[in-house]
């Protein structure tokens, strides 16, 4: 097994433990982290296929990977302005209780 | 007829190419009081003066241009002129036929204007006094002045369109005048009854004028040859024939007369005449006794070449017999009811009746001379007995019963020699006037070859009038008071009309006597000489004539002359007839029976009718309406359950669909998460399902 499958097989786990988290948790911070999980296993898959790849002295994935960091803290900082907002409203974080968005 | 023409022999015709000024302000005459009515129509109730005023100012205005043109006339007639003006124009045009109006000057239309606004303008100036305390005064001026005008229309009248229209207001203003106190469900009665009944003489009028029109083309009477009345016009109607053996001259004659038995009361529709009395004296006066009810009489003169057409020499013609027959039986018929009345204007009215029977037949069985001459004392002398009757009811208190009144000779002296006078004449005493006027219609009648008993009629008659005049004196005049109430004599403004009219009453006879027959060469444009070989023709009968009133005054004396019976007493003749009182009482029952047949029938007639309506004819409507509604009901159904049903169908699937997709819509993020996923996964299987092959 090379090491680039062994990175890969370990991102894909990665990847599905974030998944089920989202999926299966009923706190939203628990479902953020979950997401969290699911970004960083895509991170790695492009470090792992930047280092492994044809050109590893062009830092184009570690770039890449560094920006999707920032976007991910970004994006978890708005998450979890979102989930204060819906506690401070709701009195909750439960997902199951959130669901007066409805069409 | 012989006579007349001999006298267009010894006559020219007047030129009708020059219409003297006369002729052509005759149409001012019957204008001027029209346009007083129209006037004091405008005019409030308070302004009385100047409605009485404008009225009276109007019709003398009219007297002085009638005088004008009645000299204009004499004097032609001087000069052996027979004078015969017509004005005329067209009214309209249709298509080839026109319609023309126009009024004609001639003897006959110049002696009836001066009478009818002589004696108008005498009851106008009556009626000053008469109507001071009526709240409408204004309202019966503005009435009185109308039927002057129409009255005048009706005597000028070129046009027999013309003189239907004028005739046809003349029935309008006798109505209104009847029904004046309208407040009386009697007076407001008699005058629907007046404009009924005359109206169905004027049916058949206006069938004659529609007929006359279609038969000579023209509505003029007289336009220089090409008139209805003239030769050749008559000429084709004797030519053409009608129905049951009759000419159509003779029928389009006997049509007309059917609008002047109407109104002159001649029987069988006299019956309106007596209940018109519950108009005021004065109408009754002009309207019903002096001038409308002879516009009958005076169309019959008016038309008398169409009912004379085809005479021969000691003979007549169906439409003169007919006139002839109804005028004797109407005077002997009216006399007999007014023995029995009590209500002294009834009295009075029978009285018309009987005497407009006079003229009739005197036109019938002498001409048109004969019937006018009566026309014109009868005017005078009735128009007076009605004021004095008036007087005489204003005097005691608005008493009609003349079994109440009594004695009033020496309480009313202007009154009582003044109603002498027109009693006097009315029964045809000599010399008053109606002596010389009755003994030419007798004397007519003596001479007629085709029967004798018109005359045996009328010389019953004259016994009748003389009868039953005599009883109303008696009772009035004579006698003592038999009412409570204090009489007293009329002020001057009606009573110097009575003097005036009392004066024509006794002396306008001589204008027309056997010995100077001035006013027959007048009618009849011939030149009038003095003949006293006449009085040697005629004064059998003037003796027997005056023999025959002083026996009805003898026995009216004999019956009621100075008894002076109570009120409730039997009458003198109901003690020694009582049958025939009784028959007389109620006016030989002619109300009765055509109660009984005519308004039977039509009451019987307007329940069928009223059945057609709410049964048949309301049926279909409702039927038709009923299917509409069921139509309707059934467009309901189907859209309700058709249209409304598939619409509402297609709504509820788009509703159901939409609830169904939005189930989807949880809400709930982690939901949309796990389709993201699902998607995503079945995106990739796609993507490597594709990418393998």
């Amino acid at each position: 097994m090379s090491p680039l499958a062994g990175y890969l097989l370990v991102a894909a786990l990665l990847f599905a433990i974030g998944l089920a988290g989202a999926l299966t948790r009923r706190n939203a911070i628990l479902v953020l982290i979950g997401i969290e999980l699911m970004l960083n296993a895509a991170n790695l898959n492009l470090i792992a296929f930047w280092r492994y790849g044809p050109h590893p002295e062009a830092l184009t994935g570690m770039m890449f990977a560094i920006f999707s960091i920032a976007v991910a803290a970004a994006e978890a900082a708005v998450g979890l302005g979102l989930v204060i907002q819906v506690h401070r409203h709701a009195k909750t974080t439960d997902l199951d209780q959130m669901n007066r968005m409805k069409g | 007829m012989l006579m007349q023409e001999e006298v267009a022999a010894a006559f020219h015709p007047g030129n009708a190419c020059i219409v003297s000024f006369a002729a052509r302000v005759l149409w001012l005459i019957p204008a001027l009081p029209m346009m007083a009515a129209g006037v004091i129509a405008l005019l409030k109730q308070p302004q009385r003066r100047l409605s009485a005023g404008l009225a009276i100012g109007s019709l003398s205005i009219s007297l002085v241009l009638a005088v004008m043109a009645f000299a204009h006339v004499v004097a032609g007639w001087a000069n052996h002129v027979a004078v015969r003006e017509t004005v005329d124009f067209t009214w309209m045009q249709v298509g080839a036929a026109h319609v023309d109006l126009g009024w004609v000057l001639d003897p006959l239309s110049a002696i009836m204007m001066v009478m009818v606004c002589f004696v108008g303008l005498l009851i106008f100036i009556y009626s000053v006094g008469y109507m001071a305390h009526d709240e409408n005064f204004t309202r019966f001026f503005c009435f009185l002045a109308l039927f002057a005008g129409a009255m005048l229309g009706v005597v000028i009248s070129n046009s027999i369109l013309l003189l239907f229209m004028n005739w046809e207001i003349v029935g309008l203003t006798s109505y209104l005048l009847i029904g004046f106190w309208y407040h009386k469900p009697s007076a407001a009665a008699a005058a629907k009854k007046a404009f009924l009944t005359t109206r169905i003489g004027d049916v058949f009028f206006l069938l004659g004028v529609v007929w006359l029109f279609a038969q000579t083309g023209t509505l003029l009477f007289y336009n220089g040859g090409g008139g209805s009345m003239e030769p050749l016009a008559l000429g084709g109607m004797l030519a053409t024939h009608s129905a049951l053996g009759l000419t159509a001259a003779g029928a389009i004659a006997l049509l007309i007369f059917a609008g002047a038995v109407g109104k002159s009361g001649q029987l069988p529709l006299h019956v309106w005449l007596p209940d018109a009395m519950e108009g005021p004296t004065p109408v009754s006066a002009l309207i019903h006794a002096a001038t409308m009810v002879a516009a009958g009489v005076y169309l019959v003169a008016r038309v008398y070449p169409l009912m004379a057409a085809g005479i021969q020499p000691g003979g007549s013609t169906t439409a003169l017999m007919v006139v002839t027959w109804v005028g004797a039986l109407t005077a002997v018929f009216a006399a007999l009811i007014a023995i029995a009345q009590d209500d002294i204007k009834r009295i009075l009215a029978y009285s018309t009746v009987s005497q407009l029977g006079y003229m009739m037949a005197g036109l019938g069985l002498g001409g048109v001379a004969v019937g006018m001459f009566h026309l014109i004392t009868h005017a005078f002398f009735k128009a007076l007995l009605f004021m004095g009757a008036g007087s005489v009811i204003h005097g005691s208190h608005d008493e009609q019963d003349v079994r109440k009144m009594g004695g009033l000779k020496d309480k009313m002296p202007w009154t009582f020699y003044t109603y002498m006078a027109g009693m006097l004449a009315l029964c045809g005493f000599i010399p008053f006037a109606g002596f010389w006027s009755k003994d030419g219609i007798l004397d007519a009648g003596k001479g007629w070859e085709v029967s004798r008993w018109p005359f045996y009629l009328l010389v019953f008659g004259a016994l009748l009038t003389a009868f039953y005049m005599t009883r109303q004196i008696s009772y009035v005049f004579f006698g003592h008071t038999r009412s409570e109430k204090h009489a007293h004599e009329s002020p001057a403004v009606m009573t110097v009309p009575l003097a005036i009219l009392g004066f024509f009453a006794t002396v306008l006879g001589l204008i027309g006597t056997p010995v100077w027959p001035w006013f027959q060469s007048f009618l009849g444009s011939s030149p009038a000489h003095f003949e006293f070989s006449a009085l040697g023709e005629s004064g059998m009968l003037m003796v027997s004539s005056t023999l025959v009133v002083l026996v009805g005054l003898g026995l009216g004396w004999w019956f009621y002359g100075n008894k002076s019976p109570k009120a409730e007493e039997p009458d003198a003749l109901e003690r020694v007839m009582p049958p025939v009182w009784v028959v007389l009482r109620n006016k030989m029952y002619v109300d009765e029976l055509y109660g009984v047949t005519v308004i039977a029938f039509y009451w019987w007639w307007a329940q069928v009718a009223d059945w057609l309506d709410r049964r048949v004819w309301g049926g279909a409507v409702a039927g038709v309406a009923w299917a509409f509604r069921g139509m309707a009901q059934l467009n309901r159904l189907f859209d309700v359950h058709w249209v409304d049903g598939g619409f509402d169908k297609g709504c509820e699937e788009l509703a159901g669909g939409g609830g169904l997709l939005a189930r989807v819509q949880s809400g709930r993020v982690q939901t949309y998460l796990r389709l993201l996923a699902l998607a995503v996964v079945v995106l990739a299987a796609i993507l490597i399902w594709s990418s393998r092959g």
